[in-house]
Order: C-alpha cells, then structure tokens, then sequence
C-alpha cells in the first residue's frame, strides 16, 4: 500500500517543525510537502497551469487557515471546486477557534477541523487521531482517475 | 335703518333739531295763543267801547223815538268797516233801527237777548244797554262784528312764527353740525382707531385726545389699554421669539446629537470591527509562539531530559505551565469579547435543563468527587440559549470549585420570587468569599482566591455579569468565608 504523502500546508516554521515531530511521534511516517502559503500550496495541486496532477495527488492535506497570498478557506475552496480534487481529504489544522471558521470550513467541505492546542502534549494527541483518520482514509477514499 | 344705527354725527344733529324744533314749537304755539288771546280781549274792548259811545248818543233818538236820528247815529258805524250788522231795539224789546238800513230782517235777532260781549259763530256780537247814567233803561244797542283782524293777527303771527322757526331751526342745524364735532369727533376717532387696530391688528396706533372731558378720559383709558395690549404683545413675540430661537437651538443641539451618535455608532461599529479583527488575530497569532514555547520546551523535555537535572526540568514544566496559562487567559478573553459581540436571538429557554446537563458534565469530568446537586426542576427563562448556557456553566462550574475542600459539598440551583421578580440562584456551601472585596467579584481578571487555593483567570464572573447585563438583568452575590456563596441573577 502506497502511504502517500501529506501536504502540510503551514506558514509558520515552528508549527512545521512541532507538527512533523507529533506526526513521527505517532509512526506516521508519510513523505511531507510543505507549503508556505495559499498560492505554493494551489501551484503543489494544480501545477502552473492550473491542470490537478490526479496521479501525484497527496493522501491528505493539513491546511491552516490563516495563511499569506492565499488564504486556507480560499484554498479549501479551490480544492472542492476542481473535478480531480472534489474529494481529496483535508483536515483543517488551524489556531483559529472562531465559530465562523469553522462553520466555513466545514461548509466549504473540510473533512475535519482540528484546532492546534497550545499544550505540545495535547498537540501531539490530536496527531495520533490525524494518524488514525489518515489510515482510514486511505483505505477508503478512492483516488479519481483521469484518463 | 333704524335710529340707532345711524352715523353719531346724524344722531346729534337729529338730536339737536328735534329738541330745538320742539322748544321752537313750543314757544311759537304760546306766541301765536298769546296774540290770538290779545287780539280777541282787544277786539272786545274795542267793540263795547265803540258800543257804549254808540249807545251813549243814541239815548236821545230812543227817548224821542226819533228814527232819523237813530239812523244817522248808526250809519256813523261806517267808519268800523269791521261791524257787520248792528241794531238799536226800544226798552220794549222792538228793532227801533238798523245798519246798514238794507240789512236783510233774519240777521238781526228779533229781541235783543243777555246783555254783554262774546264771540259766536265766527262773529262778535255785542248787547250794549241804553239809558242815561242813573235813568232807567231806553232800550239795547247790538252790535255784530266780523273776526277779520283776529285771523289776521292769526295768519300773521302764525307767518312770524313759521318764519322764526324756519331760520331758528336752520340757524340750529349749522350750530348743530357745528358743535356735535365736538361730542361726535373724539368718538369717531376711537372708532377709527379701534377699527384700525381690529382690521390691521396693528396696537401701536392711539386715539388724538381732544379735550378733558370724559370723552378725553375714555380716550386715555382706551390709548392705555392699546398700550398694554402693544407691551404684551410686544412680550409674547418676545417670548415666542426665544422659544423660536430655544426650539431651533434645541433642534440643532439634537442634530448634533444625532449627528454625533451617527458617529459614534459609525465609530463603535468599526471599533466593533477593529475588536473583531483583534481578536481574530489574537487567537491566532499570541498562540502561535506560545504553542512554539510549549512544543519546543517539550522537545527539550523529551529530546534532552536525561540531560537535565532536577532543576532544569523544572524550569522548563514552569514555562510549559505558564505558557499554557497564557493560553487559557487568552481563549478567557476571547470568550468574554464573543460574549459581549454576539448576536442575541432570544427564546425560551429550560435553564434546569442545561443546568442539568452542565453537572453531569461536571461529574463525568472528575468522577472521584461526590458533591449533592439540587437542581430545581421547570425553571425557564426567555433569553439566548448559548449566552445563558455559558452563565449557568461559569456559575455551576464555580460552586464545583470552590467546593473542592468542602467534605460534604453541596450544590443547589433554584428561584425565588420577590417584588413580583423571579431570581435564580446558584448556591454552595463552598468556600465562599468575604463581602468586603464583592464589588471586585465581577471585574476581569479580579480573584479572591489565589491560584494556589483556587485555578482560575478572573473572566468568568465579568463575562456572567455582561450576559446577564445584555438580558437587562442584574447579578449579586452573598457569601462569608467558609460559609458558602450564592448568586442571584434576573433575566
């Protein structure tokens, strides 16, 4: 089984660095793509031309909402409006416990809202139900295939 | 038109004519009675004087019988072209003569009657007796005379008076229209200036006085009273002018007013939003270097723990805790801000049973702690539910608390009625705390215990007292150290 790789979509460097740990900390060992903004992360999807690459499609994308160029809901957005990424799984990753966040994350078609506790510890819990999720995901989602 | 809505000046002359032709009348009726009454006593005296002369000389033709001599006498009577008949009758009663001499026999009485002068039938007729002075009677003179100058002193005293009258009563017009300028004038003139002010409504117009009499007084009670009518009129444009200038002061005031609230709430609104954006951004951006100084310290608690002694991890549990309480203060605040942001929807609302599900909440979170909870059943409330969810849960989770050193704790949530006003109450027997600081009790990050005794940020009493205050409710407590504490609150 291809485990696939995780797009980690995260401005913040500190946040990449304590997210990869409570990932490995987890046995979660998926290659991850980092994107530093909204903008890195559609060009990682969709490539320069805006076609999705469906063969290389990540198994799941952490997103964070408040990012630079392009926000995490209009990314969210863009993800649900394309054919090939329709049912691409993502999971919110975010500090934001705004209720319209969520509200809009999740109308938007997030598979998950998952706020960053402060606690490391607590961090590292969410982690372990992220690996949990992943694992089920891809067993069950199916990956579009374009011909 | 009748006599009292004539014009004054009609009246007075009117008034003046009618009694001076009435005196007029008067005097001419006496006048012209006083020469009829002269003439007619002169016409008598005449005729007996002009009848004893006659009958002075006729003695002798009577005493003789001397016919001719009787005739001559009587025909002396031409003189007097006013006698008309006359007659000389013997002491037997028999007409001795007569005149003129072709006098028709039925105009002369057949006998003379009474003696004496008189005026009878448009004549005057005389009986003059003949005799010598103190002899004995030789017969009757008659006499018969026409009234020809009475009338005429009639007509002509009746002319004189007509006459007088005529130009008295023209003399009295001119004086009349003359003089009743005098009375009608000041009259006419306060008409005037009375119509003057009822058309224009114009008081600052006065009557001319014209002399001191009591049309003058009246003028001058009249000019007064226009005065202080012009005074108070003067007053109440006055006045009606301040209230104008008061009305537009107020209205401009207002419009300020107005125009500043529009400003404030325009200012409020972006405030609001400012405050909104902040917090936004405080959620995010103060916690991503606390998680950042939470995540790393355990890293290095982890990674290099061993390393470490006793001390060093020490230190770095103390930034984790500090760091993580950073946290809670910051989600506090953030709650309070939402609290006092969000958008009230208002409904029923079974407060036993979110209180209900608050405590077995509370129980499921620490199950090792036995504490008595009394909820009262049916308790409702119109409100927002979410709001007052949070203040049942600030309040409930309170008495949980602050009741953890309490060995037999207990819970108790209920209303009471009073003034007509129901009052919720949330009451423990914890450890309560003491009413001097209770002013405190509401404000942020105000606490009366130390975080040692007691964990806690100090938001949730002040977010309680805004959810309550955004009900337009009020929240007090009572309490006394080690004795309890209870919470009243109105919706």
């Amino acid at each position: 089984m291809n485990p696939g790789k995780i797009l980690l979509v995260e401005d913040n460097a500190d946040d990449v660095a304590l997210t990869m740990r409570a990932l490995k900390s987890h046995n979660i060992t998926n290659d991850v793509v980092v994107a530093q903004d909204g903008a890195q992360a559609l060009d990682y999807l969709f490539g320069a031309k805006g076609n999705a690459r469906a063969g290389e499609l990540p198994a799941v994308v952490l997103l964070d909402l408040n990012l630079p160029k392009v926000n995490g809901l209009e990314v969210l957005r863009r993800i649900r409006a394309d054919e090939a990424t329709r049912l691409l799984p993502v999971v919110i990753l975010t500090s934001s416990d705004e209720e319209r966040d969520v509200i809009e994350g999740y109308s938007l078609g997030a598979n998950s809202y998952v706020r960053k506790p402060v606690d490391f510890v607590e961090f590292t819990e969410a982690a372990r139900e992220l690996g949990l999720y992943l694992l089920l995901m891809n067993r069950g989602a199916p990956v579009p295939r374009n011909p | 038109m009748s006599l009292r809505d004539w014009p004054i000046k009609q009246k007075l002359t009117a008034i003046l004519l009618l009694v001076s032709s009435l005196v007029l009348l008067l005097t001419a009726t006496a006048f012209v009675t006083y020469e009829v009454l002269a003439i007619r006593r002169t016409t008598l005296k005449n005729l007996s004087t002009l009848g004893r002369v006659i009958a002075a000389n006729s003695t002798a033709s009577l005493a003789f019988a001397n016919e001719a001599d009787a005739r001559e006498i009587l025909s002396g009577l031409r003189a007097e072209p006013h006698v008309v008949a006359a007659g000389l009758y013997d002491k037997s009663g028999r007409l001795f003569s007569r005149y003129p001499a072709n006098l028709p026999g039925d105009v002369l009485p057949v006998t003379p009657e009474r003696d004496g002068y008189r005026f009878e039938g448009g004549y005057v007729i005389g009986l003059e007796p003949v005799a010598e002075t103190g002899n004995p009677r030789l017969g009757t003179l008659y006499l018969k005379s026409d009234m020809q100058a009475v009338s005429r002193t009639l007509r002509l005293s009746a002319a004189i008076g007509a006459g007088v009258m005529a130009i008295s009563l023209l003399t009295a017009y001119f004086l009349a229209a003359l003089l009743q300028g005098r009375i009608s004038q000041p009259i006419l003139a306060l008409a005037e200036t009375a119509a003057a002010v009822s058309t224009r409504q114009d008081y600052s117009v006065r009557a001319p006085k014209l002399g001191e009499d009591e049309l003058g007084t009246l003028t001058d009670a009249f000019n007064q009273m226009l005065g202080r009518i012009e005074d108070q009129n003067r007053e109440l444009r006055r006045y009606a002018t301040e209230l104008e200038q008061r009305v537009a002061d107020r209205t401009h005031e207002l419009q300020e007013r107005n125009e500043s609230l529009r400003r404030n709430a325009a200012e409020l609104l972006a405030a609001n939003s400012e405050l909104d954006a902040f917090a936004y951004s405080v959620s995010h951006d103060l916690r991503a270097p606390l998680r950042s100084i939470d995540g790393f310290s355990q890293v290095l608690l982890e990674d290099y723990g061993t390393r470490l002694d006793e001390s060093g991890r020490d230190s770095l549990q103390r930034v984790r805790a500090a760091s993580q309480r950073m946290a809670t203060l910051i989600d506090d605040l953030l709650k309070l801000a939402r609290v006092t942001r969000s958008e009230m929807r208002t409904e029923v609302v079974d407060l036993s049973k979110i209180a209900g599900d608050i405590v077995a909440e509370l129980q499921r979170s620490t199950p090792e702690r036995q504490v008595e909870f009394a909820i009262a059943q049916g308790l409702e409330a119109r409100g927002d539910p979410r709001l007052l969810r949070v203040v049942l849960d600030n309040l409930l989770r309170n008495s949980w608390k602050y009741t953890a050193k309490q060995p037999r704790p207990r819970v108790e949530f209920a209303a009471a009625q009073e003034n007509g006003e129901r009052i919720f109450l949330v009451r423990d027997n914890g450890a309560g705390f003491d009413m001097q600081y209770a002013d405190k009790l509401f404000g942020v990050f105000q606490r009366l215990h130390s975080d040692a005794d007691f964990e806690g940020t100090g938001v949730g009493l002040a977010t309680v007292r805004r959810i309550v205050n955004r009900h337009g409710g009020r929240i007090w407590a009572e309490s006394a150290v080690d004795r309890g504490a209870t919470f009243y609150f109105t919706l």
